[in-house]
């Protein structure tokens, strides 16, 4: 029988690293995210001989992880909001030099400092960038407790398929809500060295270097070109979303993350009433699913993208439909959960008189 | 046939030919092996160079060539790893020590070392060279200090000089605006975490064997997992300076050397 457990988001995504082999985890307490650090300094290193450290800094955690990342280890750090924007410069070094390593934003409303409640306001951030120059993080975003746990592998198992940066990006209420989960086995920690990774230069190869230095506009050109053709790869093969009752639907609600379920229940309420709404779950936010959605948009008459945030991943919703049905937002800010009747009564008020 | 006898034609082609010269019993100096063929970036007269040799002759000397992962700053060092054989980092400004920190926190039976500037290690990476110094991490920092950014060209560093003209204070640093310059081996010598540190120079040959000698106590320390070795060497820079290298080597010593004295900051209690 499988064995469930009780678990609030962060210590599931903690104890997930120390099963997932994790090597090292470096990082800085900032709410609603400080119980990743706390909950693998009580035994990660007697477990599995993980590194924990707390770094003196955001900055100096995301260079303790490029420094590591680079000898083919499997690292992470995890932080909210205004950590993970102290991060943005380490993570671009990172995509360029393309080391594979687990982020994890456990966003708080912003901008600014903001408010510790949950919020999706750091998508923008996430998806198209954050840092400077054109790179992509893989996004995670679950939606359950169960998938904070599941992801970490996942994550890892992209970076190193890919040699990028994955995020895992999630929210202040997953990150402190506890739910059941099933854990995975424990993994052992990796022996290998990947042919990459700065260990030391044995007589038997030349030396490895990681920089993201590259003086020359043709070079620094050819290393944007082969970034470009990697992640169109991985728009190929990665793409991953979940779908909820979208089969008769006429409607269709677009959320990520948590919000994905209120949605659920909105749609279940629409139905009682009914009114045929299904909801569509990105997985992944880089790579997006827009393919999809663009399939999913000849079938119904209109889409609402719920968010918490100003409308961000609405944008990629209506660059995906492309114009053939109407894409609608809703949007609660700063720490403000929707709630499913609000979800139905916007649901109402746009579509409903059109479909009568 | 004796020597005495030869045509000059015939001494050169037997006697002192290149096959009877070129043997390893005359080797007086070669380039370590830890040091590649690629040239140097750097200006004439510049220390780095130097200052690189050094690392890689203690490297070979001590046979750890694959053992050994380095990290180059943002600065003039930016591409030491085009100039050192052995695995190397290219860290963001200032976070080399940081950057030093993840690789031996996961490789700890490696060496590890770090090589900053003055910009780098004592401006913006401030904060990561003191934690890293506190926790006592078991790596060496190698710290260039010539008083001013290189790279960028020119412009004030912490460490410049009290009225030292630079780009950005074309009429010398005034401590009013400014405050004065950083002495900050001196500030890390008095964590517990620091088990050596040291101030060298490579202007001179005896300055430069002291400051091969403490490159090298800081790989034998580690080596002894005795925490953190810090090598400060201060140096030139002939091109912002606006000196030939002769001029800047002796304005090093009368100005540089007056603020930033050589010899030990701390130096490892006698074990009995």
């Amino acid at each position: 029988m499988k064995e469930l457990k009780l678990m609030k988001g962060n210590e599931a995504l903690a104890e997930a690293a120390i099963l997932a082999g994790c090597d090292a985890y470096f990082g800085y307490p900032i709410t609603p995210q400080s119980e990743v650090l706390e909950y693998l300094a009580q035994d990660a290193l007697e477990r599995t001989g993980m590194v924990v450290l707390q770094a003196e800094s955001e900055v100096a955690a995301i260079n303790m992880i490029y420094g590591a990342a680079g000898t083919g280890k499997k690292v992470m750090t995890s932080s909210s909001s205004p950590g993970i924007s102290l991060m943005q410069e380490g993570i671009s070094y990172i995509a360029c030099a393309e080391l594979p390593c687990l982020l994890v934003n456990v966003v708080r409303g912003g901008p600014g400092l903001g408010t510790i409640q949950p919020s999706q306001g750091d998508y923008f951030q996430a998806v198209k960038g954050g840092g400077h120059g054109d790179y992509k993080l893989i996004v995670l975003a679950p939606s359950t407790v169960q998938e904070m746990v599941d992801h970490v592998k996942l994550g890892f198992d992209l970076a190193f398929k890919w040699r990028n940066p994955v995020m895992i990006l999630t929210d202040g209420a997953l990150g402190q809500m506890m739910e059941k989960v099933e854990l995975p086995v424990q993994l052992s920690r990796t022996t290998e060295e990947p042919d990459w990774a700065t260990v030391g230069k044995p007589k038997t190869r030349e030396r490895n270097f990681i920089t993201s230095l590259h003086i020359e506009a043709d070079k620094m050109q050819e290393i944007n070109l082969h970034l470009q053709k990697k992640y169109r790869e991985i728009e190929n093969q990665e793409i991953r979303f979940d779908k909820f009752e979208c089969d008769d639907a006429e409607i269709i609600l677009v959320a990520f993350g948590l919000v994905a379920r209120i949605c659920q229940k909105a749609a279940q309420l629409a139905r009682q009433k009914g009114i045929k709404v299904g909801v569509f779950r990105p997985i992944t936010l880089f790579p997006y699913p827009s393919n999809e959605l663009n399939k999913l948009a000849d079938k119904v008459k209109g889409m609402l993208t719920v968010e918490m945030n100003a409308g961000q991943m609405v944008e990629d919703v209506r660059l995906s439909v492309n114009g053939k049905i109407p894409v609608e937002f809703l949007g609660r800010m700063g720490g403000v959960v929707p709630t499913p009747e609000e979800i139905l009564h916007k649901l109402e008020e746009k579509f409903v008189g059109e479909m009568v | 046939m004796n020597e005495k006898t030869m045509t000059e034609e015939q001494y050169f082609s037997e006697v002192i030919a290149e096959e009877n010269i070129c043997v390893n019993e005359n080797l007086v100096f070669e380039k370590p092996e830890t040091l590649l063929d690629t040239p140097m970036h750097y200006c004439p007269g510049c220390g780095h160079g130097v200052a690189h040799r050094l690392i890689a002759e203690v490297i070979d000397e001590l046979g750890i060539q694959d053992k050994t992962i380095g990290v180059a700053p943002v600065g003039c060092s930016v591409f030491m790893y085009n100039y050192m054989n052995i695995d190397m980092t290219e860290a963001p400004h200032g976070r080399a020590s940081a950057a030093a920190t993840g690789i031996k926190r996961v490789l700890p039976d490696k060496y590890v070392f770090s090589y900053q500037g003055d910009g780098d290690l004592a401006a913006i990476g401030t904060g990561e060279t003191i934690h890293t110094c506190n926790r006592g991490e078991n790596i060496l920092i190698v710290f260039i200090n010539n008083g001013i950014y290189g790279m960028t060209g020119g412009q004030m560093a912490p460490t410049t000089l009290v009225g030292m003209k630079s780009t950005t204070t074309p009429f010398g640093r005034d401590i009013a605006i400014m405050g004065n310059p950083l002495k900050i081996t001196d500030l890390i010598a008095q964590l517990p975490g620091v088990y050596y540190a040291t101030r060298c120079a490579v202007n001179t040959p005896v300055n430069v064997r002291k400051a091969k000698k403490a490159i090298l106590n800081g790989f034998k320390y580690q080596e002894l997992k005795k925490g953190l070795s810090f090598v400060e060497i201060v140096s030139n820079c002939p091109s912002n300076w606006k000196m030939t290298p002769v001029e800047s080597n002796k304005w090093m010593e009368e100005n540089m050397l007056a603020y930033y004295p050589l010899g030990d900051l701390k130096v490892p209690a006698k074990e009995n």
